[in-house]
């Protein structure tokens, strides 16, 4: 969230988080004080216009927030303001200093340094003269400006406007947007800053998830070019393949496919890259997406490859969850969050073609890219598998291709009556590698790869 | 309560008003609110009525207690159910009908 307005809310001034009906606005306001208190040491009031303090605490509680110990610990007042019109009658001049008095009392007897009005426009529906409120709502917003507190306020989307009662127009600081919506049955939560006075902001909409940790936003491109690109060099696994790519095997950091189609030996490949940087003391992170990790060890285990210690060890964390289990958004968080945890130096994502079943190319294309940034950025070698048809090789994986630095291509080759693996190294940035195609083969003792073996066959055949 | 409705001036001898202003410092507005609420008890409801005038600005915890918001607030304790009238009290008429004192039209 700070990353993508440019360091935060801004402080001491008030912000709008417009938003339909569910789509996190009071989650959003609670996170912001909840932090605030807990991480940055600023106390916070939070005054909520429809749910009262118990159901508030109850509602967040799932989420990991502690509301009662906060306030035991004099870090956040909720105060429930309810408003009814059939109890209120109105009869001349009024102002809103109740409101104001109350505000007062509770920042100053905890010393807050952050406010969230959930949701004021509450007020609309229960008090009739408008011209009283509108006045009063600019001087509360002016009020809260000169104590200095940083405040959220959150406000219901209006038909055509940003929010119903066009509070935006008071409210002029930061204006974010909350939004909710269901694609082909996935449904996303996406977050737009509207407006952010003195600041640079993205524009983009952002994919933001509630997960059981609060509230986790994903800046889509905001990492920028400039990762460094180290020099360093990885195995592959395959002394031969390391040959053919110049001797030395992959760049460390760089970001590696392996293409091909049906039982061609993706998976095996991107195995035995794991077993050699298990094996020199590397931590990997494998998210499978069609096989179980059980499946995937032993069928490992058949070609020679023993991947069990390494898991064992702690080295080696399997990640197995079928693509349609949640939406593209959160396959990235989880993604990133497994990545933060596990802090590994190679991630292998098997097979990446299986995203194309929740999400449209170019969205795919977008959460690839971002992968893959996020990745480099971090210095993480990245193996990637992708499933492609029968000769079209390069069809499901045009629109990453140009941001892979090696792309090694797998194939089935028939030749007079036999079927052979081959591969070849389709491109590989920044070094010499072979232009051969050669012959491929999964034994019991590993990954051999060879010369095509076409004379041998002519000889053969001719003799029979 | 049963009879939450008396009818104007009806001056049923067995109730008492119990009503509780919430005014913030002496302000224009406040003052007025007191002197049209004073006027109206004394009009209609001689000699049955109490009012307690808080002011927030002395005691702001109370503000929460009452579910204050605008000032000036009458709020009518007693008879139930708790009625509340905001703003200066100038409109006696909504007054009359904020209270119940007088049948809504």
């Amino acid at each position: 969230m700070d990353e993508i307005t440019g360091g935060g809310l801004p402080q001491g001034r008030p912000t709008l988080v417009a938003g339909a009906a569910g789509c996190g606005k009071t989650l959003f306001a609670m996170e912001f004080l909840v932090n605030g208190a807990t991480h940055y040491d600023e106390p916070g009031v939070f005054v909520s216009f429809e749910e009262n303090a118990e159901e508030l605490a109850q509602n967040v509680a799932s989420l990991g927030f502690d509301l009662k110990k906060l306030s035991k610990q004099k870090k956040l007042i909720i105060d429930y303001v309810r408003v009814e019109r059939s109890e209120i009658e109105e009869a001349g001049e009024y102002d809103l200093d109740g409101l104001f008095i109350r505000l007062g009392h509770a920042i100053d007897s905890i010393g807050a340094r952050r406010v969230v009005l959930d949701t004021i426009e509450v007020l609309f529906s229960a008090l009739s003269n408008q011209g009283i409120l509108r006045a009063e709502l600019q001087r509360l917003f002016r009020w809260l400006k000169d104590k200095g507190v940083s405040a959220v306020i959150t406000a219901e989307r209006g038909d055509g406007t940003i929010t119903r009662f066009g509070l935006e127009e008071y409210v002029a600081d930061c204006v974010i947007l909350l939004d909710h919506r269901v694609n082909e049955q996935m449904s996303t939560r996406r977050l737009r800053i509207v407006k952010y006075r003195g600041t640079l902001h993205g524009t983009n909409e952002y994919p933001f998830l509630i997960t059981k940790d609060g509230i986790s936003v994903l800046p889509i491109t905001s990492i920028g070019l400039d990762h460094k690109a180290p020099a360093g060099r990885v195995s592959t696994g395959i002394k031969e393949l390391d040959e053919m790519l110049g001797g030395k095997g992959y760049y460390r950091g760089s970001s590696i496919l392996l293409s091909g189609t049906a039982g061609t030996g993706k998976s095996s490949l991107a195995a035995a890259f794991v077993d050699a940087a298990c094996q020199r003391g590397e931590r990997c992170l494998y998210f499978s997406f069609e096989e179980s990790t059980e499946q995937i060890i032993r069928n490992m285990r058949s070609i020679g490859i023993n991947l069990s210690p390494h898991v064992k060890k702690g080295s080696l964390q399997f990640h197995v969850a079928r693509p349609t289990l949640y939406g593209l958004e959160m396959h990235l968080i989880t993604i990133h969050e497994l990545i933060k945890q596990h802090k590994p130096d190679v991630v292998v994502l098997d097979p990446i073609t299986d995203f194309f079943a929740v999400g449209s190319h170019a969205e795919v294309k977008a959460v690839l890219t971002r992968i893959i940034d996020f990745l480099k950025a971090n210095q993480i070698t990245a193996l990637f598998t992708s499933y492609t048809e029968e000769d079209t090789p390069n069809e499901s994986v045009v629109g990453v291709s140009s941001l892979i630095d090696t792309w090694i291509s797998l194939r089935n080759l028939e030749n007079r009556g036999e079927r052979q693996r081959g591969l070849f190294i389709l491109k590989s940035r920044g070094m010499p590698h072979s232009n051969q195609i050669r012959s491929f083969n999964l034994t019991d003792g590993g990954i051999k790869i060879g010369a095509l073996d076409l004379a041998g066959r002519r000889a053969e055949l001719n003799s029979a | 309560m049963e009879k939450s409705k008396p009818r104007a001036r009806s001056r049923p001898t067995e109730k008492i008003w119990e009503l509780r202003l919430y005014v913030a410092g002496q302000t224009p507005k406040s003052l007025a609110a007191f002197a049209n609420l004073k006027k109206i008890c004394e009009e209609h409801l001689a000699g049955q009525y109490h009012i307690e005038v808080i002011d927030l600005l002395k005691k702001p915890q109370l503000a929460s207690g009452d579910q204050i918001l605008a000032i000036p607030t009458l709020v009518r304790k007693l008879p139930a159910p708790i009625r509340k009238i905001i703003g200066d009290l100038s409109d006696t008429e909504r007054v009359l009908v904020g209270l119940n004192l007088r049948e809504q039209k």
